[in-house]
């Protein structure tokens, strides 16, 4: 047995907590009988067995709480497990589902996922007995949008972030960087970076009345100055995304 | 009520401290009791440009620390009574200056001076937070020049974010632009950013140009500030800021070329 109990001393720490975000499938039920789904869940695999295997999946009992049918979640999770599909967590659930999926080692989110989330990521397990309005209605969840005003020109090594659209009525000048969940306008020379959409959202667009940018950004795609045309630059300009494409054009 | 200004600009050599003298000087002058203080603590050259280099005995820091009074530190212009300088240390630490203590040094000048210029090191360092922190008025000094520009461009970000002012959401600092050694005959060549090139990327009030000029470099070396020296276009430029900013209506001079007389092309320029 060792008895040394000093720690050692690093200069380096050997640890960080960062964040990130990935995408899960979902798995959302809509029906409690466990037979029915089952059986379609075996119809999924077979279609694509490779997807499945050592899948990390989040369980959504939101639609089949709302409709007061119980499901046997442990039972549901030995089975997925059993199927090697991994549940990292459960969202939607009740207190009893909560304390439930904790003693079997699963988190329990309380955020309420949105449409987007529904239609792109999820594992659909339709059975025939649902409405489709009772879908709808459950997804209807619009967070506030948080757009921002900045009459100030945006100094070099200054940084604003906007959770929903931005509006610089000044300049934006080299050195400095505004980002956005939205869209970004500005109403004088946008010299600095510009990032749109940073969240993910394809749509948004940036507009400014000279473009002398270092960097625009739109979810990710982007030019530098270099790659911007010259002759778009003293007029006012916006730009978007096209089929994953950036496009740079005067307004 | 006293009127802080600090006069700064990021980048280094550009003429702060030349400016500081000269602004100090000016209002005093005007009769208004002025201090001016030198932030630049192990790199003073305040006193040198004042001529006051040989009178120092008690500094910036021995008043913070308390080893000195706040009297026994300041020279008062042999020719100017209404001026007093606060000289920084050469020898000591940086790290002696303190926003509580200059907060109370500042306080304390309030109640018997006017203006209070506060002349800021380069960088954006402790010596430079604190020189602008209680400032009222900002004189932003810049060269036509990019890096000057820029540098010009993240203090004033600075400014607005890191200042008394700002952290008690009380009314932002008073920026004014100094665009100071500027040259229209290299501006016309397109070796130097002119007026409206600075003014686009600073979107800034122009309080004045200061042309280029070897009286300054003259009046530096004798320990006189150039806005004594009456003559000269740069002191000249100085005492037109001066007027500007205690709201005399004054037309910018020495932005374009001057054309030069039959005069002048026969016997040279100065």
């Amino acid at each position: 047995m060792s008895t040394d109990t000093e720690t050692p001393t690093y200069t380096k720490s050997a640890l960080e907590f960062k964040s990130t975000s990935f995408s899960v499938p979902i798995l959302v039920i809509f029906n409690a009988e466990l037979v029915q789904l089952e059986c379609q869940i075996e119809q999924k695999i077979a279609q694509a067995p490779e997807f499945f295997k050592n899948l990390p999946i989040l369980v959504d009992l939101q639609t089949c709480n709302h409709q007061q049918q119980k499901v046997d979640l442990s039972a549901l999770i030995k089975y997925l497990r059993n199927k090697k599909i991994f549940p990292i967590g459960i969202c939607g659930g009740n207190k009893k589902q909560n304390k439930l999926a904790l003693e079997l080692n699963i988190p329990s989110h309380t955020v309420q996922r949105n449409s987007a989330a529904a239609t792109d990521a999820s594992l659909k397990l339709n059975t025939t007995n649902i409405e489709k309005s009772n879908e709808n209605s459950s997804s209807e969840i619009t967070p506030p949008v948080e757009n921002m005003l900045i009459t100030q020109p945006i100094r070099s090594g200054q940084r604003v972030y906007a959770k929903g659209d931005l509006t610089i009525l000044s300049h934006v000048s080299a050195g400095a960087e505004v980002m956005a969940e939205g869209n970004i306008h500005v109403y004088g020379a946008l010299r600095g970076r510009a990032l749109a959409g940073v969240q993910g959202n394809t749509n948004s667009r940036i507009f400014c009345s000279e473009l002398h940018a270092e960097l625009v950004s739109i979810d990710g795609h982007y030019k530098i100055n270099g790659e911007i045309d010259k002759g778009i630059s003293s007029n006012p300009a916006q730009v978007y995304l096209q089929n994953q494409k950036l496009i740079i054009k005067n307004l | 009520m006293a009127r802080i200004i600090v006069v700064t600009s990021g980048k280094g050599g550009v003429g702060k401290t030349t400016t500081s003298a000269a602004i100090a000087m000016g209002l005093a002058k005007k009769g208004h009791k002025t201090a001016v203080i030198d932030f630049d603590v192990g790199l003073r050259n305040l006193d040198l440009i004042m001529g006051c280099e040989r009178r120092v005995v008690y500094d910036l820091i021995n008043v913070i620390t308390g080893e000195a009074t706040l009297r026994q530190a300041l020279i008062k212009d042999k020719r100017c009574n209404q001026l007093f300088i606060l000289p920084a240390s050469q020898t000591r630490d940086k790290d002696g200056l303190t926003k509580e203590g200059i907060g109370k040094i500042l306080e304390e000048l309030a109640k018997d001076f006017k203006y209070i210029v506060c002349d800021s090191p380069a960088g954006i360092e402790r010596g430079a937070n604190l020189a602008m922190y209680f400032a009222d008025d900002a004189f932003v000094v810049t060269n036509p020049e990019v890096a000057s520009v820029r540098d010009s461009d993240r203090m004033l970000g600075i400014l607005a974010s890191k200042s008394r002012r700002s952290e008690n959401d009380e009314e932002p600092i008073k920026e004014y632009l100094l665009l100071t050694r500027y040259s229209p005959e290299r501006v016309k060549i397109g070796e130097m950013l002119s007026v409206e090139d600075v003014q686009d990327i600073l979107s800034l009030h122009l309080l004045g140009v200061i042309p280029e000029s070897k009286s300054v470099l003259t009046a530096s070396n004798a320990g006189t500030p150039v806005i004594l020296d009456e003559e000269s276009d740069a002191g000249q430029a100085y005492a037109d800021v001066v007027a500007r900013y205690l709201g005399e209506d004054k037309p910018h001079r020495f932005i374009d070329e001057e054309k030069k007389g039959l005069f002048r092309t026969i016997f040279g320029s100065k």
